[in-house]
């Protein structure tokens, strides 16, 4: 009995202390984040090697999921479990490949991150910006991170000088939509097409 | 005469605000759709700024790339120093007089000290950030609404708002235009007020090439995601949110909300 009880206090320490080390603060964790994508995009890798490790960050650091969702504004409720089921496929390669391409254009991008300001329990935003270069002003980025699993914070919006690209993506996606009669094939077409490109 | 059409313009621009809510699905529950009226003509408007941007704008803005960076900052310094000009009406307008009188020291200090704003002495002395103002930020501050969006040949996005704003510079709201056009003497006329444009114009795109390119890479409907970010621009300068306000996510929090709950 003895023997149990000491082994489960010993379980219960080791899974708080577990618990406790995966737990970061959302600035740490977009730094590290910020410093892989530099290391990644710095390194001596192929473009093929670097994309496929920039896809990898994304799909650990972006709630890929949510984005999609939120992109598809109020037509989220209008589509059907099957269109939903396609759309979100469709949407992730999409947006790893967007992603990735945008990023790949960077060498060496030196991010600081200097602050952070929690909003509530599910969200803060940590504030850095991506330093001067001779060919490029200085470039103020917002994160918003998801911060309601403290164990797996999750991006969820990029802020570049106060400009949202989740806000904007929906909106570029409402028009592709509105433009055809509310159909949403359409779409899932486009993001098809963009994805295999 | 000119307050009479003022008020015209305001309340054509009311009706056309509330005009512009209806009937288009709003996408969120909090922020406000602007509509889009005009989207085949504006479409094509935008076709075609596209073009003259390939053809002759871009390959400018590269060559203004090319200059020796002190050139290219004095040059930004003195588009910036005239913008001094239309900022400073629409900070009294705005009710901002402490801006105005801070706007109003940087542009003398910087077109005496400064070289004809070659220098922003004011900058170096420790003024505050200079924030440029227009008479579209202003009618927008004053609750009017955008009206529709539009696409305007060459000068690009707007809304019927922010293009009557425009127009208030060219009748008699913009010293500089009254200076140059206006009093067209020996040392200031039409052209160089057209230059001084120019430059401007050239000087935003040089800045904004490889956004501009890696946008248009990376958009399935490129003029949807430039009106998109035009339309949150304005919003955040009307209601001057500064960095670390995060008023323009609030906007949408309903549907992060939704998604969250589900």
């Amino acid at each position: 009995m003895k023997k149990k009880i000491f082994f489960l206090f010993i379980t219960l320490i080791l899974i708080l202390k577990s618990n406790y080390a995966l737990t970061i603060e959302a600035d740490v964790f977009i730094q590290s984040t910020v410093n892989r994508a530099a290391n990644t995009l710095g390194g001596n890798l192929t473009k093929e090697e670097r994309i496929k490790e920039l896809k990898d960050i994304a799909k650990e650091t972006v709630d890929i999921e949510g984005i999609s969702l939120y992109s598809l504004g109020a037509y989220r409720n209008k589509i059907s479990d099957d269109q939903l089921i396609r759309y979100k496929k469709v949407f992730e390669n999409y947006f790893l490949k967007s992603f990735s391409s945008r990023l790949a254009e960077y060498t060496n991008p030196e991010i600081d991150v200097y602050s952070k300001k929690k909003i509530n329990e599910s969200y803060t935003i940590v504030y850095s910006k991506l330093l001067e270069t001779e060919k490029r002003p200085e470039v103020k980025i917002d994160w918003r991170v998801y911060t309601k699993n403290p164990n797996n914070l999750l991006i969820r919006d990029l802020i570049i000088e106060g400009l949202s690209l989740a806000r904007t993506q929906k909106e570029e996606f409402s028009s592709i939509i509105n433009s055809n009669d509310g159909n949403v094939e359409v779409l899932i077409k486009n993001l098809t097409e963009f994805s295999n490109q | 005469m000119k307050i009479l059409k003022l008020i015209f313009i305001i309340l054509f621009l009311s009706t056309n605000a509330m005009a512009g809510s209806d009937g288009e699905l709003n996408l969120s529950k909090k922020s406000k759709t602007v509509k889009d009226c005009f989207e085949p003509l504006n479409r094509a408007t935008f076709s075609l700024n596209q073009g003259l941007d390939k053809a002759i704008i871009k390959p400018i803005a590269k060559s203004y790339r090319s200059l020796p960076p002190s050139i290219k900052k004095g040059a930004g310094n003195v588009v910036e120093n005239l913008s001094n000009l239309i900022t400073i009406p629409n900070n009294l307008l705005q009710g901002d007089v402490k801006i105005a009188v801070i706007n109003t020291g940087r542009l003398v200090i910087n077109s005496t000290v400064g070289l004809l704003g070659i220098i922003d002495v004011a900058d170096n002395l420790g003024f505050p950030k200079y924030e440029k103002e227009d008479y579209g930020q202003t009618l927008g501050k004053w609750g009017v609404g955008p009206g529709c969006y539009i696409v305007l040949p060459v000068l690009g996005p707007s809304t019927i708002r922010d293009t009557a704003g425009s127009f208030m510079n060219i009748v008699g709201g913009d010293p500089w235009y009254n200076a140059s056009v206006g009093a067209n003497n020996e040392f200031l006329n039409e052209n160089v007020f057209l230059a001084s444009k120019v430059l401007s114009g050239v000087e935003f795109r040089a800045n904004n090439i490889e956004s501009l390119e890696n946008l248009e890479k990376n958009s399935m409907d490129f003029y949807a995601s430039l009106k998109s970010l035009y339309l949150q621009d304005r919003q955040l300068k009307i209601e001057n949110i500064k960095r670390g306000n995060i008023q323009i996510i609030y906007n949408d929090e309903g549907d992060w909300e939704e998604i969250d709950t589900k």
